[in-house]
């Protein structure tokens, strides 16, 4: 289902009471929150419109739906941009009152779609939100914009009782949200009500729902949202690894919510700094890690173009670091709000001179707190900057984690060379047998270097511009991030080990490709499904892997980058389905490509 | 180094075993000198003390010094310093840029740096020209000054970097010479001894690109009247025969001669601890030829410093809330229990 109005409506909060409740209910949930760029579009507008949807259900789920089985339409703006997505037959409740002259006016109708007949193919039910909603807070002494605040909760009510859902989790969120301004707490709980009984005593709904929980994977669970499994991953990280964790980093969307996320645990020993920009943010960083501490910087891609040489100092100075973008529409500004996959190539080749290094992305919004661990590991593993990829829809979408447990988290091993005594010599650029050199720390007595961004000379690390030398130094740093290939797990394949086709997909749109695969199969398709998590190095047997399959298709929200890679290093004349619309892939979408595939 | 008595430490235990590729006359040779020199005064051990530089030919500098350092990129070394010092407060953190790397491309990090306060140190030097890049203008090079990209003369206003610092509420700002080497030792000891970030700006010779710029300021015959000692407490006395002074006429400063009806206690009297920065910037606009130039001191004071305030936070949130707690964190909010 999808709640949609005004920006200022409310619709975020609603979707998110109702996620929480879902997955307390025990269903399997993902969630889509779609809002505009701008803070306040005018009210009632097209461009003011914000929306929230959830996908629950009795069983696993990887996405959160293609079309939407009800809508909650707060005024005309939100039902016109909305309706496309709702099913032939679905529940449409719509707030009759903001359907006035002026708001179909906004939204650009000429005739009231209630009243004119074009909503027939829905189950419709308008309904006074506003009045009732007023009408129920009456006697509290608030102002009308006060009392107007409060609809979402009537709306809320009446969709927990629509899916007979308990209003309790959403009681106790307005007491500890609300508890300090008691009458704004009780018009929030009685607006609520309101709309649950609204539902349960009027007639106007044929049927109640219910869904009930879903098989998942015994264990402790909680809803999260992407950007905090991603800030949880980081302070897990940091206490595997015993290090101090310090963020630098510059707000912007769809990425801000690390750093806001990360600020309010200082209590684990975390370092956070907004910085002045981008540059400093990442450079800024880059002098924490060349201190000790596990440096983190975290942006979207506009913010990582600015970030670029910075990272390709990181590269030369062979520091650990952690480059998150979580990516959303571009070039440029682009779509702020909306997401995108099409910043890989930034990630892979982004950087002038041959500037290599490891390229991971997380599929999902818990999966994200998983990919943190995993780029930690390999950067401090290997002594080098490692980008993580996420992007606004996995970011700001949710989903059950389940709580890992904390004896299964092994610790990140992490090496400082001791102090040297007198004489001895240190080499800040002799390797071990992984190829990374050595993280010697300011502090250590012995091991006082200089790096920075100027060729290095092999083992000692002076500066040093000999062609053979700088030859042999591209070589070494490009070995050395290729042999983390057989670090990392084989490529796993969800189908058949070999047969007529191959789905190949990485980042956020793993549900999307899991859902529609495992459609086509279950209709006896003969596909096969790869999720890649490295993008660089890809591992080691991926190339082995395409020669199972006649044809491979990569599906991709850009147009065609991952292709490129493949193509370019395995000659595989893999098909693109490609779409750039800030829009997650559909199921169908995918599963349509994969038949004509097929065919 | 694991004895058990201090060693004492010389300006060779501060020098690297880099060959130094500045040209020879360089100005930067004697900033080289003098900090080597002031380091082993200090009482830090060297791998207690990290360099961090931009991009110029005093950005090399950290390959200098038997310290650990960063030469960093373009500008941006205020900003991986700050990084470094507010992750490990426990060391000592220089940064050296020049005119160009500090003032154009890194005036946004420098800025920043110095209104956070932060405790580090940063060694401007300024030749008003970009060396490295072989002769370009640069943001202190005055109007109208004939280069290679400046062929019909500069049209850009130069700017005052130490009206910039001051304008960030810089807490520790000071002006030297590189041929003034006893005098910049010493600026170069309270800089390190100052609390909060300490700026500098070196007066520094480019003898290929910009050979003389400073000549008013450091010619035996003309320095004593081209330029003027800060003194804290002090009255503004300068000139060959300390015959002429700095009056405040009004809002604006005046020369005037001593004797004649005007006495010492007639003159601005310096005050490096004005809590107001009005009278360091007013000193920091008086130049040449109009005004003899201060050197030394125009402003330390004390203010809270970023490093220690971000790290207070740290101990604070821990007494509030306890040690982080993993298991805390991750069953915070709604959870549920799948059988």
């Amino acid at each position: 289902m999808r709640f949609c109005g005004d920006s200022g409506d409310g619709m975020q909060l609603a979707g998110t009471q109702f996620t929480n409740t879902s997955a307390l209910a025990g269903n399997d949930i993902a969630t889509f929150p779609d809002f505009p760029a701008e803070i306040r579009a005018p009210r009632g507008t097209k461009a003011g419109v914000s929306g929230f949807q959830i996908h629950f259900a009795s069983k696993e789920i990887f996405t959160p739906g293609d079309q939407v089985d009800a809508l909650v339409a707060f005024n005309p703006a939100a039902l016109t941009t909305n309706l496309m997505d709702l099913v032939s037959g679905g529940i449409l409740v719509i707030n009759k009152d903001a359907f006035d002259e002026k708001g179909l006016k906004q939204a650009g109708y000429e005739e009231n779609p209630l009243e004119d007949g074009s909503l027939a193919a829905y189950q419709v039910f308008p309904i006074e939100v506003t009045r009732l909603t007023r009408l129920a807070v009456d006697d509290l002494g608030l102002g009308m914009k006060e009392a107007d605040r409060c609809r979402n909760f009537y709306a809320m009510g009446l969709v927990f009782w629509l899916y007979d859902r308990s209003l309790e989790p959403t009681l106790r969120y307005i007491e500890a949200k609300f508890g300090k301004r008691p009458e704004i707490a009780e018009a929030n709980r009685r607006a609520l009500k309101a709309g649950y009984n609204y539902g349960e005593t009027t007639e106007a709904f044929a049927s109640q729902f219910r869904v009930n929980k879903a098989e998942l994977v015994p264990g402790l669970y909680r809803n999260i949202m992407g950007n905090e499994a991603t800030a949880y991953g980081l302070i897990t990280a940091a206490k595997r690894s015993n290090c101090q964790l310090f963020l630098g980093s510059y707000p912007i969307t769809p990425a801000s919510d690390i750093l806001h996320e990360l600020a309010k645990h200082k209590n684990f020993g975390v370092l956070t700094f907004q910085a002045e920009d981008e540059i400093a943010a990442v450079t800024s960083a880059i002098g924490a890690a060349f201190g000790g501490s596990m440096s983190v910087t975290t942006s979207s891609g506009p913010g990582i173009a600015l970030k670029q040489e910075a990272i390709g100092l990181a590269v030369m100075t062979e520091l650990p670091l952690l480059v998150i973008n979580v990516q959303r529409g571009g070039p440029s500004t682009g779509l702020p709000t909306k997401t995108e996959q099409a910043d890989l190539l930034q990630a892979v080749c982004g950087r002038n001179g041959e500037c290599p290094l490891p390229v991971i992305a997380a599929r999902s919004p818990a999966d994200c707190f998983d990919a943190v661990q995993e780029a930690w590991r390999i950067a401090v593993r290997y002594m080098t900057p490692v980008f993580l990829l996420t992007d606004g829809y996995i970011a700001n979408g949710s989903e059950p984690w389940k709580i890992p447990d904390l004896k299964s988290l092994a610790p990140i091993e992490v090496k400082h060379p001791g102090p040297l005594s007198d004489g001895d010599v240190f080499h800040a650029y002799a390797r071990d047998e992984r190829l990374a050199r050595p993280w010697a720390i300011p502090g250590t007595p012995g091991l006082m270097h200089r790096i920075g961004g100027l060729e290095k000379q092999d083992i000692t690390g002076n500066v040093n511009y000999e062609p053979a030398n700088h030859q042999h130094m591209v070589d070494l740093r490009a070995r050395k991030v290729a042999n983390i290939a057989l670090d990392i797990p084989p490529q796993a394949v969800d189908g058949p080990a070999t047969g007529k086709l191959l789905v190949l997909s990485w980042g956020g749109t793993y549900g999307a490709c899991a859902t529609a695969v495992r459609e086509v199969q279950a209709k006896g398709g003969a596909v096969a499904h790869a999720h890649l998590r490295y993008l660089n190095p890809f591992p080691a047997n991926l190339g082995e892997l395409f020669k199972n399959y006649e044809k491979v298709l990569i599906p991709e929200l850009n147009k065609g980058q991952l292709r490129l890679l493949i193509r370019g290093q395995y000659m595989v004349d893999a098909a693109g389905l490609n779409k750039v619309q800030g829009k997650p892939f559909s199921v169908y979408e995918i599963v349509n490509k994969i038949n004509e595939l097929l065919r | 180094m694991s004895t058990t008595s201090l060693p004492v430490l010389t300006a060779n235990d501060f020098a690297s075993d880099q060959d130094v590729r500045w040209c020879p006359g360089c100005g930067d040779y004697s900033i080289l000198a003098q900090m080597k020199k002031v380091l082993p005064s200090l009482g830090v051990p060297p791998e207690k003390m990290v360099f961090v530089s931009g991009i110029g030919c005093s950005s090399r500098f950290p390959y200098y010094m038997n310290t650990y350092g960063i030469h960093s990129i373009h500008g941006r070394a205020p900003a991986v310093a700050t990084g470094l010092k507010a992750s490990r407060p426990d060391l000592m953190v220089w940064v050296i840029t020049g005119d160009g790397d500090g003032l154009s491309i890194g005036g946004n990090h420098l800025m920043h740096a110095i209104r956070r306060n932060l405790d580090i140190n940063i060694v401007l030097f300024n030749n008003r020209i970009y060396g490295l890049t072989k002769g370009q203008y640069s943001p202190t090079s005055p109007l109208g000054k004939v280069t290679k990209s400046t062929p019909m003369g500069a049209i850009d206003n130069p700017l005052h970097p130490l009206s910039i610092a001051i304008g960030c509420e810089g807490t520790f700002i000071a002006r030297s010479i590189d041929t003034n080497i006893k005098h910049l030792g010493a600026m170069l000891k309270r800089a390190a001894e100052h609390r909060g970030t300490s700026f500098i700006e070196v007066y520094q010779n480019c003898n290929v690109f910009n050979d003389g710029a400073f000549d008013y300021a450091t010619d035996r015959e003309t320095k004593a009247d081209t330029t003027i000692e800060l003194e804290h407490g002090k009255p503004l006395i300068f000139g060959k025969n300390r015959d002429k002074g700095i009056r405040l006429n009004g809002m604006n400063p005046e020369v005037v001669e001593l004797g004649k009806g005007i006495s010492e206690d007639d003159l601005l009297f310096h005050d490096e601890q004005a809590p107001e920065p009005s009278l360091a910037y007013l000193l920091s606009r008086m130049s040449y030829p109009e005004f003899p130039e201060p050197i030394g001191v125009f402003r330390a004071v004390n203010h809270p410093m970023y490093d220690d305030l971000l790290n207070a936070q740290v101990v604070e949130a821990r007494k509030a809330r306890g040690d982080g707690d993993l298991s805390k964190l991750f069953n915070s909010g709604e959870t549920w229990t799948v059988a």
